[in-house]
């Protein structure tokens, strides 16, 4: 046995007493294997993998249990004692290779440092080990490539360099924490390959910690689950998968958004944190649902036409010319009354920017976009012009700089009422918040406080209920879980989908995760570059792909199947 | 009201405090300083501006010790005029804090509405406001102040000087100092600016001025009363400066920095008390509202990294 852990428990004094962030987690991993442990955020996954190498962030502390490495009891170590052990024995590769690597030093330096510091061979012979390591991790013509500045190679190269590092010390052990989740879909998919390689190869253990259950399927051989700091259960991949015993496994698997089907809903969302009562709300003479029924069905909802937009960089003084950058190129789409209509593509490939100037937060160079009938770029008519954009309304990415720290929650939903010029009193604005709270399943006290007393879930039910206190038609969904845990973006996936048909609201649905895009979206704009490559209805997407690209993106993409 | 001393009990901000015996000290300093001074008629022993209670036969009463003519006994001494130097020292420190207040008050007013014009118009308009600053910036900041002195007590009629005098002093430290609000009122209102929830209230129909004075404004208040708090302890010291040069309050109502002026003189002649206990005071009263600045700062910043 590679590596043993018994009964772990590591605590964080905080002003409020002990926060106990692992309890008594107990573990075992062999040479050779690749131990997953996954959980959301805050479960303790990391803190684990950072007891292991003494890099415990201040004030955490050991309380209880043991560490051996190698028959060597790591929870007794002194931290200079560590310096052996890290690098050495155990190597980490962690989720951003932009801040693992020195940016000043060319790949050749820091390999070289590495290697000289493990062994002691001689300049030339470093140079030799460090080119066939980037040999070993895919980087191809290692011997030009070598000389060359982390800056030059891109994020999947630049994670297989850190990965070529963490080798040069010769490891027993690596821990991956989160290695692919800074990476797009289609690079995620080789490293991951490529970790399990050098793990049979090289005969190392290997933990990685994730939050992705299709990682976690696709490379580990077995899986622990934490809940809280405890470890609810250990299997074999494919038992736990197949037949998970835990409740809480059970409920993190049915959250995940398999890839191969579609789901109309997500069932078993028990561990959430909205309201367990929902309160039903007659819209046909509420407030919120004045303006449901003026709808006309068979009409577009937006129309965008040769949408174009350069970003041209400011050509200063004293910098040289940059080229502009042509985020979206030449763009035309249809999106129907109370159709989800998705945009999915990789990190740059311009589908943020597409929502941007259907928004008005940016104007196009070129191109059209109707909007219900109205020409969104000619604002001839300004005041129709206004209330018609406030139709318009976006769910952003980041729950935690959409909302304004500095007003409560009732203040942040009272305001695009009162902006649409709401003329009832105090008492039926309060009803009306209130309302729109039960809508997006929180509690009606909610209103009395601030963002910060919420977790990131809750923050973008808010979100929500702000973006619907606009009374909208239309609504932006960017990225809109791409932030929260699986568990919680299940929740929201599911209320997206009881508002759409309460309110009849037409969704664009923008994302790079493709098994929540076919779970959602009713049709699918596939980007690349500025460009749409393909578009077609979601099944047809998934089941027909027709160019090289989505092929490449849906054969790469995490399979979890149910 | 209950409510919000219980929140405020509670929340982290008292917990810093409480467990920060620095800011608890120079809190306690400062607070008392500035009740002293408040209070200072009804607790000093005599009166520093009225002549006739003055008796020159008193000049030069070492501290705690009776003088031999008059009878009369001073807890800090007495200066060559015959002015008690403890009653002098708490009215100065009122003109100094009067002063130190009001002109942080003119220089944050100021600085914080040009700085999110600067950052919510952009442009030129930006360019030209923080241009203005930088070039404000290349001169000492006394400097711009005894410019703006000099200006504006040649336009005020002679007999008004001396009563416009300390309203002139409020004006120069304040126009000197508005640059440091301007340009972080700036940066951190450019850094919120960024923030989705400017998206979404741009979206919501929100006017630039309502977004400016209730998205962004609320937001970059913690970094203002940070820089309030350092200027304010910058602006007693430029007082005293502006006033040690003779160029600050008039000689009637002397403040901290006259009274150091005074006992400059008589440094080496042997009467060490007229400049010992005033510098005392302004150290004390500088120190602490600086090290209470540095607190808040630790405290309202967490990326700072400073327990």
């Amino acid at each position: 046995m590679l590596l043993k852990i018994e009964n772990l428990t590591i605590e964080y004094p905080d002003r409020f007493g002990n926060f106990r962030a692992v309890d008594k987690a107990s573990l075992k991993l062999a040479r050779g294997e690749i131990l997953g442990i996954v959980g959301e955020s805050g479960a303790g996954k990391s803190t684990i993998g950072n007891s292991i190498i003494g890099l415990l962030q201040t004030p955490g502390k050991l309380v209880g249990g043991t560490i051996e490495l190698d028959g060597q009891r790591l929870d007794l170590l002194a931290q200079p004692g560590f310096n052996a052990i890290r690098g050495k024995k155990v190597g980490v590769i962690f989720q951003d290779p932009m801040t693992s690597l020195n940016p000043l030093e060319t790949i050749e330096a820091q390999l070289v440092e590495t290697i000289s510091l493990h062994s002691n061979l001689s300049k030339t012979d470093a140079k030799l080990q460090a080119i066939e390591l980037l040999n070993d991790v895919g980087i191809t013509s290692p011997m030009e490539r070598i000389k060359q500045y982390p800056h030059e190679f891109s994020g999947g190269m630049r994670q297989r360099v850190v990965i070529a590092l963490v080798l040069a010390g010769k490891p027993d052990l690596i821990i991956a924490d989160e290695p692919t989740t800074a990476l797009d879909v289609s690079i995620q998919a080789t490293i991951l390959k490529l970790i399990r390689a050098l793990c049979r190869k090289k005969n190392v253990g290997v933990i990685l910690v994730t939050h992705d259950m299709g990682v976690i399927s696709e490379t580990t051989d077995r899986v622990a689950v934490m809940y809280m700091g405890k470890i609810v259960e250990v299997n074999e991949t494919k038992k736990l998968l197949s037949k998970p015993k835990h409740p809480y496994t059970k409920a993190l698997i049915s959250a995940v958004p398999p890839s191969n089907r579609r789901v109309h809903r997500f069932s078993r969302v028990e561990f959430n944190q909205g309201r367990q009562n929902p309160v039903a709300i007659d819209l046909g003479s509420h407030w919120i649902g004045e303006t449901i029924h003026k709808l006309d069905t068979t009409t577009t909802m937006l129309n965008v036409r040769n949408l174009t937009k350069i970003f041209k960089p400011r050509n200063s003084l004293f910098s040289p010319k940059i080229e502009s950058n042509v985020a979206v190129n030449n763009v035309s789409f249809k999106i129907a009354i109370g159709e989800t209509y998705g945009i999915v593509g990789e990190s740059g490939s311009g589908k943020s920017t597409i929502a941007r100037l259907i928004s008005g937060i940016y104007k196009p160079d070129e191109g059209s976009i109707q909007f219900d009938g109205l020409d969104l770029l000619n604002g001839k008519k300004l005041k129709e012009h206004k209330k018609k954009k406030r139709e318009i309304q976006m769910i952003f990415q980041d729950p935690y700089s959409s909302l304004n720290g500095r007003m409560k929650v009732g203040q942040i939903i009272a305001e695009p009422i009162l902006i649409g010029g709401f003329r009832g009193n105090q008492a039926e604005l309060n009803l009306i918040i209130s309302d729109l709270l039960a809508m997006v399943e929180l509690d009606a006290d909610a209103a009395r406080k601030y963002p910060h007393a919420f977790s990131g879930g809750q923050r973008q039910r808010v979100s929500i209920a702000r973006a619907l206190a606009s009374r909208p038609k239309f609504l932006i969904c960017d990225e809109p879980t791409s932030a929260l845990d699986v568990s919680i973006q299940a929740q929201i996936l599911n209320l997206l989908k009881d508002l759409q048909q309460k309110l009849k609201l037409t969704y664009l649905f923008i994302s790079h995760d493709l098994p929540v895009m076919r779970q959602v979206c009713d049709r699918i704009a596939v980007m690349k570059k500025g460009q749409f490559v393909e578009e077609n209805a979601a099944e047809a997407i998934f089941n027909a792909p027709r160019h090289k690209y989505t092929q490449d993106l849906i054969n790469l993409m995490p399979k979890f199947e149910q | 009201m209950k409510i919000i001393f219980k929140d405020f009990i509670g929340s982290n901000f008292f917990y810093s405090f409480s467990h920060s015996p620095v800011a608890i000290c120079s809190f306690l300093i400062a607070t008392s300083l500035i009740f002293c001074a408040i209070i200072a008629p009804v607790i000093a022993p005599y009166s520093p501006y009225d002549p006739a209670t003055l008796n020159l036969m008193n000049g030069f009463s070492a501290p705690l010790k009776t003088n031999e003519f008059t009878g009369d006994t001073f807890v800090f001494g007495a200066d060559d005029q015959g002015r008690d130097i403890f009653s002098t020292i708490l009215y100065g420190m009122r003109i100094s804090l009067f002063v130190g207040f009001s002109a942080v008050l003119f220089a944050m007013v100021l600085g914080v509405f040009l700085g999110l014009i600067a950052a919510m118009v952009g442009g030129i308009t930006d360019a030209i406001i923080m241009r203005i600053a930088d070039i404000q910036l290349s001169f000492p900041s006394i400097l711009i102040a005894m410019l703006i002195f000099g200006i504006a007590k040649g336009i005020t009629p002679p007999e008004m000087r001396n009563q416009m005098a300390i309203w002139v002093l409020i004006l120069s430290i304040g126009l000197s100092d508005w640059v440091q609000f301007a340009r972080v009122v700036r940066g951190s209102a450019m850094v919120e600016l960024q923030k989705e929830y400017v998206e979404a209230a741009k979206l919501i129909g929100v006017h630039p001025i309502g977004i400016s004075l209730r998205h962004i404004f609320p937001n970059v208040v913690p970094s203002v009363l940070v820089i309030a708090t350092i200027s304010l302890a910058l602006a007693i010291i430029s007082e005293a400066t502006l006033s040690f040069l003779g160029v600050g309050a008039p000689p009637t109502q002397p403040s901290l920095g006259t009274l150091i002026r005074i006992g400059q003189g008589f440094l080496f002649s042997g009467e060490w008390w007229i400049i010992f206990f005033p510098s005392l005071a302004l150290l004390l009263l500088a120190l602490s509202v600086n090290l209470l600045g540095d607190w808040l700062r630790n405290t309202l910043d967490p990326n700072l990294g400073i327990k």
